[in-house]
């Protein structure tokens, strides 16, 4: 009896790992880099839903009023977040990046995030097989 | 005693204060040139007003022909290339040498967006796009230009420049795109900064080659070292006949 049971928990754990393969390899899973910081400008489930009204808000007001607030700034999101790939990811197609830098200019932590962020394009593996 | 004839002397008291730390700001150490000026940016969180107007002065005598440092410093500052039609290349401020056929006499100047009070670019536009800041600047709201050029059409300086071609390496304060129009900016970035204000790139580029043709501030502060030069010395708009008040003046054209 004691063996069945070994058996059946060696079969349960195999079939369980040949899921989870399974499942990594037809679905693409994004490796985004770790966005730096803490946390967030405010709560994470906050900023996934609206952080793109807050952009919003302030583009106007840094256009046209000069104010340069960093809470709610695109370049603020841009020093933590990979964002082009973020987006690609989720097919999202956002114009802000025709213009606006994707990654930090100018500094050495620039040049250290640019490395990740084109890694990370290649790295959403293609679903093998087919 | 009631409050207010408590308040009326502090607020005497206050002005004269306040009188004594503006003489000793505008302190002259020679006609014309003063010590130092009160250059304090705004807060960051703080909407621009129209108690400043940015302006330039050129001093067409000290810039010096064939220096080129002015445009090599804003392209570098807001990430301007060549690109390979150099044709429609964007120019936020360029190199003009003037000669006066009857004398001969050569003048060498820097011509950019001359962020007049009533810009012709503003009054053409059909998005609102072109619009002139509280504070005298004059810019494009990419986020609603259209690209349709009306502004490049109407601008009597050609200060203005299309994006005919997508880029790749913006900086990230000087956002730049394909199908949008774009010109000096003052280098509104450094404008807005907060602590000590900087002056824009082709400024501080010219002070670094010592040529110290190009003075930066605010125009309406009459203790700022633009304000002193314009009063005591002579100066001009280019195409007064226009009436449209440019920011950016110059001396000897």
């Amino acid at each position: 009896m004691k063996y069945v049971l070994l058996l059946k928990a060696l079969l349960v754990a195999a079939l369980l790992s040949s899921a989870v393969a399974s499942a990594e390899g037809r679905v693409p899973v994004p490796h985004p880099p770790e966005a730096k910081g803490e946390h967030c400008v405010l709560p994470t489930a906050e900023m996934r839903r609206n952080h793109m009204k807050y952009i919003l808000h302030q583009r106007h007001e840094t256009m046209h009023e000069g104010i340069r607030t960093p809470q709610f700034s695109l370049k603020g999101c841009i020093n933590c977040h990979a964002v082009k790939g973020d987006h690609s990811y989720a097919a999202v197609h956002i114009d802000c990046f025709e213009c606006h830098a994707s990654v930090p200019t100018d500094t050495a932590e620039a040049k250290r995030l640019r490395q990740p962020i084109e890694a990370f394009d290649t790295r959403i593996e293609a679903p093998k097989g087919n | 005693m009631s409050d207010n004839e408590l308040k009326a002397p502090d607020q005497s008291r206050r002005k004269f204060l306040g009188a004594g730390a503006a003489a000793l700001a505008g302190a002259a150490v020679a006609p014309g040139v003063s010590l130092m000026s009160v250059a304090e940016a705004k807060p960051l969180d703080q909407a621009v007003s129209d108690k400043n107007r940015w302006g330039m002065l050129i001093d067409t005598s000290r810039c010096a022909t064939g220096c080129d440092a002015c445009v090599t410093a804003c392209n570098t500052e807001n990430g301007l290339h060549r690109t390979e039609h150099p044709k429609t290349d964007a120019h936020w401020i360029r190199k003009v040498e003037l000669q006066n056929r009857s004398t001969g006499r050569r003048v060498a100047l820097p011509l950019m967006c001359q962020h007049c009070e009533n810009p012709p670019c503003e009054d053409v536009c059909p998005t609102g796009a072109s619009f002139r800041r509280a504070d005298g600047i004059v810019l494009v709201d990419k986020h609603i230009c259209i690209g349709c050029r009306y502004c490049m059409m109407a601008c009597p300086y050609k200060a203005r420049s299309f994006i005919h071609e997508e880029l790749h390496d913006q900086v990230e304060y000087a956002p730049r795109g394909k199908g949008t129009v774009e010109s000096c900016t003052l280098c509104v970035q450094r404008v807005d900064e907060k602590g000590e204000r900087r002056d824009p790139a082709c400024v501080e580029a010219c002070n670094a080659e010592g040529h110290k043709a190009m003075y930066f501030g605010d125009l309406k502060d009459p203790n700022s070292e633009i304000s002193q030069q314009l009063s005591t010395y002579e100066s001009k708009e280019i195409r007064t006949d226009l009436a449209l008040n440019t920011g950016v003046r110059y001396r000897g054209i």
